[in-house]
């Protein structure tokens, strides 16, 4: 049961232009795009410039686009080492914007744009909003948290450069949030879809039902989630439910997007070329089989990715989409190779919980993540096995331990998270290590 | 006069006292006197006993986290007042208390309470100057057992 305004989706908007390229015509593009990419990283980026050498390559040696796969992996370790700046590829007075996402470890990854890489973010959220069926006279209330986070003014940017009216609500605050989705005539909303479920129940609890409103498009990301959540929402909530996937590393929000087919994400390829690995390998995988997403920037000025392992398992759907769009799917992303796990929209690693309970208590005791969804809001506990070096006999000191703990994990993680003093040997260890997070959130919806 | 007290880590939900327990009863250690602080997160459970040694030994083996802290004991008039003679002496020598507990081993006349002390020798020195009765270990095994 949807609001009847399908047919406002099929306005084409020419932004969306290069969605449609003829196949060869697109190759032909991308193929172009890298050379210049390679070549301008090699220039200005030592860091890309060994690697290639190590190899025994320079970028003449790319005769053809599937010459991309002899170039090196970039990493997200490699962030962490060139942290912050060592992996721009220009001056900083080209850089007109820098955002960061959450490192490996206490430090985050700093992302730079210059004016023309803001203006292609600019233009991929374009598309995104057009491939939703958005247009001018579209009211978005974009909920998505503004600031350090790219998916503020990612969605931001991409929503005025459609024409639509913006409303830079950003993250939390639920309550205004509901006022202003029912005030304000609010027709499409970004946040996280496990916070969009939380509105709408909080919403029913006062009488508001979601149905009655204008709304009727939902842009969800910047967690995982799954067709069971997704028909939940939008047989409650009576919107169409779109997921969209970025990274900082590429640009932010706006490297992929549902169109109204809804059977994959649609990677904008002509500025971020996707490839399939084995996550163990490296090996290229054909389309059609399950493996790690890489990506490759091909415009991106100020921090070119090459080959950079996204951890994100998917598959890449080559045939042709009912919508008409040319370029390529991949499936809802499933899972991860490695254990980062996102919560409230926020990416967070183990390493960086560890880090934090190094820099609390001086060695490292055994933990574990426990991840729970209450009220459709994700909870983070950390129970920490209390060690006979940090044990008291006075209640005030273990207190005070706790609230330690709880600060140190604060700071690195930049959210709210409960800590939990446990009993020793009371974390579950298999062969000796321990399982580190415990995801108890129901994503089935 | 010092005493030595075991302190074992609990979590705050049902079954954590049941494990300490059983380890001191399986190896038949009598448990002099006890106390639990608790939050709403965990518990700290206090012993006193008389092997202690063991005790913290076999605790430790057990899993249990095991604190070994010094006490004091003290014999106090079981009448108004009997406790307020007591902080009288500590107040005066400005000694801060962590905490007590109190117990009377059945006895009319006299109750003991054991105190944890943010200076026990201090705490020690000022009290052997009063007048207050103070309890060894062998006093309290003595009391317990009769």
């Amino acid at each position: 049961m949807h609001k009847g305004q399908e047919t406002t989706t099929d306005k084409f908007h020419p932004a969306s232009a290069p969605d449609f390229l003829p196949r060869p015509q697109l190759r032909d593009l991308q193929y172009t795009r890298l050379r210049g990419m390679v070549e301008h990283a090699y220039r200005n980026v030592a860091h890309f410039r060994e690697r290639m050498r190590g190899l025994g390559l320079t970028p003449a040696d790319l005769r053809s686009l599937p010459d991309l796969t002899h170039l090196p992996f970039t990493v997200k370790t490699d962030l962490r080492d060139n942290y912050p700046y060592g992996l721009f590829a220009v001056p900083l007075d080209k850089v007109v914007r820098l955002h960061a996402s959450s490192g490996t470890t206490g430090k985050p990854i700093v992302v730079p744009y210059t004016r023309a890489d803001i203006k292609v973010w600019s233009e991929v959220m374009v598309r995104t909003f057009a491939a939703c069926g958005l247009h001018a006279g579209d009211v978005v209330q974009n909920a998505y948290g503004y600031g350090l986070f790219t998916g503020g003014l990612g969605a931001h940017y991409g929503a005025e450069a459609l024409g639509a009216t913006v409303i830079p609500i950003s993250g939390g605050n639920t309550e205004r949030q509901i006022m202003v989705l029912k005030d304000f005539n609010t027709t499409a909303i970004c946040c996280t879809p496990s916070y969009f479920l939380h509105l709408s129940e909080r919403a029913l609890e006062q009488g508001i039902d979601f149905r009655q409103l204008p709304l009727r498009v939902g842009v969800f990301g910047a967690e995982p989630w799954t067709e069971a959540m997704r028909r939940r929402i939008e047989e409650e909530t009576g919107i169409r439910a779109y997921d969209i996937y970025g990274l900082s590393e590429i640009i932010g929000p706006g490297v992929g997007i549902e169109c109204t087919a809804h059977d994959g994400l649609h990677i904008f390829e002509d500025h971020f070329y996707p490839e399939i690995v084995d996550p163990q390998t490296g090996q290229p995988l054909p389309d059609g089989q399950e493996g790690e997403l890489v990506l490759t920037t091909l415009s991106k000025q100020a921090m070119p990715m090459i080959r950079y392992r996204t951890r994100d398992i998917t598959t890449l759907m080559a045939e042709p989409c009912s919508c008409g769009r040319t370029i390529r799917r991949i499936r809802r992303i499933s899972r991860r190779s490695d254990d980062m796990f996102i919560i409230r929209g926020v990416n967070i690693y183990p390493s960086q919980v560890e880090t934090a309970l190094l820099n609390a208590e001086g060695t490292l005791p055994h933990y574990q993540i426990v991840l729970t969804r209450e009220k459709d809001l994700d909870r983070m506990e950390v129970q920490v096995e209390v060690t006979p070096e940090v044990f008291s006999d006075r209640i005030g000191a273990l207190e005070k331990l706790n609230t330690k703990l709880l600060k140190s994990l604060e700071q690195v993680l930049n959210i709210r998270v409960d800590v939990r003093l446990v009993a020793p040997r009371t974390i579950q260890r298999s062969e000796g290590k321990a399982k580190r997070v415990l995801d108890q959130r129901q994503t089935a919806g | 006069m010092k005493i030595k007290q075991l302190s074992v880590f609990l979590e705050n939900k049902p079954g954590q006292l049941s494990g300490p327990c059983r380890v001191l009863a399986d190896a038949g250690i009598n448990i002099i006197t006890m106390s639990l602080a608790d939050t709403q997160q965990f518990g700290i459970l206090r012993l006193v006993v008389r092997e202690w040694q063991k005790a913290r030994d076999l605790l430790e083996q057990s899993g249990c986290v095991v604190k070994t802290t010094e006490v004091l004991a003290l014999e106090v008039p079981d009448r108004p007042g009997g406790l307020a003679d007591v902080v009288n002496v500590l107040d005066q020598n400005s000694i801060n208390i962590e905490y007590m507990y109190a117990f009377t081993f059945g006895r009319g006349d006299q109750a003991v309470i054991v105190f944890r002390f943010e200076d026990v020798d201090a705490a020690l020195e000022a009290l052997r100057r009063s007048k207050v009765g103070l309890l060894d270990s062998e006093d309290l095994c003595r009391l317990s057992e009769r």
